[in-house]
């Protein structure tokens, strides 16, 4: 029965949604590609496409990027498109924001976001805030990029999810992909997108494949910024997402449905400028939410959208007040059982449904 | 075992003492000798490679007295630290350490060095290549197993893993490139302010050296006169990136500019140690900072998630290797100048790798911290405070 609703829906996207509840699997058409490749991908034909496009970051050329995701574009674009930098974020960061005011397109990697911190000043003051000060005479076309959040025993320095801290600023478009098509799509309407943006990846879904639809092949695909995805539609409860967490959402999901809950899961795609409508539509039709992030919970993503759906129409339509499922609120331990109780997990979600449903 | 060799070579040396036969226990697996511990050198002074200067008048002396019992005592802690990271890089592969792990092998004569060129109550900070600094401040290799295991008994609980362990006067194992830099002149400012005769030697390596704040640090040390020894390992790359192609001035030596500097052979524990005497004197006559660039090099790639020969030739690898290893150079000068022979040495390596093999059976057995734990230390002498956990159902405790 919820098949058939599905399927009457979203039209042209049924069969999209109905594969992807089993995820992952391939279809005749489509193709397996990992989130690395569609990164790779998409940062090769944007270089292609517009001459005045480059590359800078720690180890992005010879050493074909710290996770590989620059594979093979200095050999293919050389020196000049491709540059590796000394270990100096504030300085390259801002050497990026210069070139983006004098007309070029830069792509800046940092190696993971934790290290973005040496060089936010440029990010939020310098590129950030410039249109606005200057009263649309200077656009910073600028695109920060690099793996965020947590990774696998890499401890308390270097596990820091930054999606709340650049979420907070205006000037600044800060996007959160998930699975291969956002990390291409995303990316390339980064690129092209006339300001700063920073581009939050997740090492730990750098290797894991999806399949990647037709169109999702094309050297134009992009996905609109400012706009979040149904990944599954369901009746009961809303559940809101970003990054890697989005996987988590849709396993809760499918656990939960065999005790008959139907989950909706959105992937938030953008954190800023965040889609409230979509989320707003899905819990006037669900009447419950929860949101899951692995960031930290004070002033984060989850906290955000509580926030954003009490000040809106879908308030009134709540039957339960929203919860947020989050990171542990400590500095993230190394030891794995330590690790492994720090993040969100699938029981986590699937508890927090059920308390919120009061089933 | 041991009590076993000293009661052989007691009742040997009594029998033996003039004519220095040999005499090999039957079956024994470890040959005893009978040379009389009086017949190896007590010290002999070596002649050593000449520092490069800057803004100096003169550099520390190009000779070196080494005592039996110091050259004995470099030789263990360099074996030790050597075999520590080795067994580091097997638990790596075994999946039993994760995360990141930076090792030091190549590297021993700077920290041993160091180390013998300050005193326990100076203080030291460094970067995330640690292991080696963390054992020469104190902490024992048990410990430090442990924790890149992430068991209880590791030396921060299991909670830093590889690039955050602590000791007294040692802090840390850092992982942000280049923060420890600051840092360590901070510290430097303490001992000034609390009047202290203590210094800080603060260390960098070469893929740091660009890094702005250190050259904010050079300042602010300079002016204020703080007793800071910086010191630069340039093992030659930053990550991928070799120095040529990372600065602009590879002679880190000179990068402080205003201060004094001196390039040091960093493969060689007793050049380290006279230009660590030479430079904390510097500092403890109120000085102020002094820069010291200790050239070195290291056989594992960056981290164990780089195997550490695309930027660089297998070949370089195995010519400093075979030409300039820190605990080769140790070794031939004690046992050409009879300071030493080779079965005393084994009988230090045989200890040696017992005490490696004990620490990783207790690293692989001590049980992982318990989740009680997870929230705590999170402020220092505050009250108990409740945590949030994953969900709002969740609370958890936390006590400093």
């Amino acid at each position: 029965m919820a098949l058939l609703r599905c399927a009457l829906r979203s039209g042209k996207d049924a069969v999209g949604a109905i594969l992807r509840r089993e995820f992952h699997k391939t279809s005749a058409a489509s193709l397996q590609m990992t989130v690395r490749d569609a990164l790779n991908q998409a940062m090769d034909e944007e270089l292609e496409r517009d001459e005045l496009v480059f590359l800078l970051g720690e180890e992005v050329a010879q050493y074909d990027g710290a996770y590989k995701v620059s594979r093979g574009l200095w050999k293919k674009y050389g020196d000049k498109r491709i540059v590796d930098t000394p270990i100096t974020e504030m300085g390259f960061a801002g050497i990026a924001v210069g070139a983006a005011m004098a007309g070029l397109r830069p792509i800046c990697e940092f190696m993971t976001f934790n290290f973005s911190m040496q060089a936010i000043d440029q990010v939020i003051n310098s590129a950030a805030k410039t249109y606005y000060m200057s009263a649309g005479l200077q656009p910073v076309p600028v695109v920060f990029r690099g793996p965020n959040g947590a990774s696998a025993g890499v401890a308390a320095q270097h596990s820091q999810c930054f999606a709340a801290w650049y979420g907070h600023c205006p000037g600044l478009k800060v996007i959160s992909p998930w699975n291969s098509e956002d990390a291409k799509g995303l990316l390339k309407s980064a690129i092209r997108d006339d300001n700063p943006v920073v581009f939050l990846e997740n090492e730990l879904m750098y290797g894991v494949p999806f399949e990647m639809s037709e169109e999702a092949q094309s050297k134009d695909f992009t996905i609109p910024i400012g706009k979040a995805k149904v990944e599954r539609p369901g009746d009961h409860i809303t559940v809101v997402s970003h990054s890697r967490y989005v996987g988590h959402c849709l396993e809760a999901a499918a656990i939960l449905a065999k005790e008959g809950i139907e989950c909706e899961v959105i992937n938030l795609r953008t954190i800023r400028p965040m889609d409230v409508e979509t989320i707003e539509t899905s819990v006037m039709k669900t009447n419950h939410l929860v949101t899951v992030e692995g960031g930290w919970p004070q002033f984060g993503v989850g906290a955000e959208i509580c926030a954003m759906i009490m000040e809106g129409p879908a308030f009134n339509y709540l039957d339960a007040p929203a919860v947020r499922v989050t990171g542990v609120d400590i500095p993230m331990p190394y030891a794995k059982i330590l690790e492994d109780n720090s993040v969100p997990q699938i029981k986590d979600i699937i508890f927090s449904v059920k308390k919120t449903l009061n089933v | 075992m041991r009590k076993m060799l000293t009661i052989i070579s007691n009742v040997l040396r009594a029998s033996t003492k003039k004519n220095g036969a040999q005499a090999v226990s039957e079956g024994a697996r470890v040959v005893v000798s009978s040379r009389s511990y009086a017949d190896f050198t007590p010290q002999a002074s070596f002649d050593i490679k000449g520092c490069d200067l800057h803004r100096l008048e003169e550099g520390p002396a190009q000779q070196a007295v080494l005592t039996r019992e110091e050259g004995l005592q470099y030789y263990r802690t360099l074996q030790m630290m050597r075999r520590m990271e080795l067994k580091a890089d097997q638990l790596y592969k075994q999946k039993i350490i994760r995360g990141f792990c930076h090792l030091y092998d190549g590297q021993e004569a700077c920290a041993v060095g160091i180390e013998a060129g300050i005193n326990p109550t100076d203080h030291l900070i460094t970067a995330y290549r640690a292991h080696g600094y963390t054992l020469t401040r104190g902490g024992t290799v048990r410990e430090i197993m442990a924790e890149l295991t992430g068991r209880r008994g590791g030396i921060a609980k299991g909670k830093g893993g590889s690039m955050h362990m602590y000791t007294k006067n040692f802090y840390g194992g850092n992982g942000i490139v280049g923060a420890q830099v600051p840092l360590g002149a901070g510290v430097a400012l303490a001992c000034k302010y609390q009047g202290r005769n203590e210094l800080c030697v603060t260390l960098y390596g070469d893929g740091a050296a660009n890094q702005g704040q250190i050259f904010e640090t050079y300042n602010m040390a300079s002016l204020w006169k703080l007793p800071c020894i910086f010191i630069c390992e340039n093992n030659k790359y930053g990550m991928g990136t070799s120095v040529e192609r990372a600065a602009a001035s590879t002679d880190y030596y000179k990068r402080g500019d205003f201060i004094p500097g001196l390039r040091v052979d960093g493969m060689d524990v007793l050049c380290v140690r006279e230009a660590t005497k030479f430079a904390a004197d510097h500092c403890r006559a109120g000085k102020g900072p002094i820069l010291m660039e200790l050239q070195t090099y290291r056989y594992h790639g960056h981290s164990m998630s780089d195997p550490g020969v695309s930027y660089r030739t297998r070949e370089e690898i195995q010519e400093v290797r075979s030409k300039s290893d820190p605990i080769s150079m140790l070794k031939e000068r004690m046992l050409s100048n009879n300071m030493t022979n080779v079965e005393e040495l084994k009988e230090i390596d045989v200890e040696v790798r017992k005490e490696i093999e004990d620490a990783a059976q207790f690293a692989t057995t001590d049980p992982e911290p318990p989740l009680e734990e997870l929230c705590n230390h999170l402020f220092s002498n505050d009250q108990p405070l409740e945590v949030r956990g994953t969900h709002p159902w969740t609370k958890l405790k936390s006590v400093s």
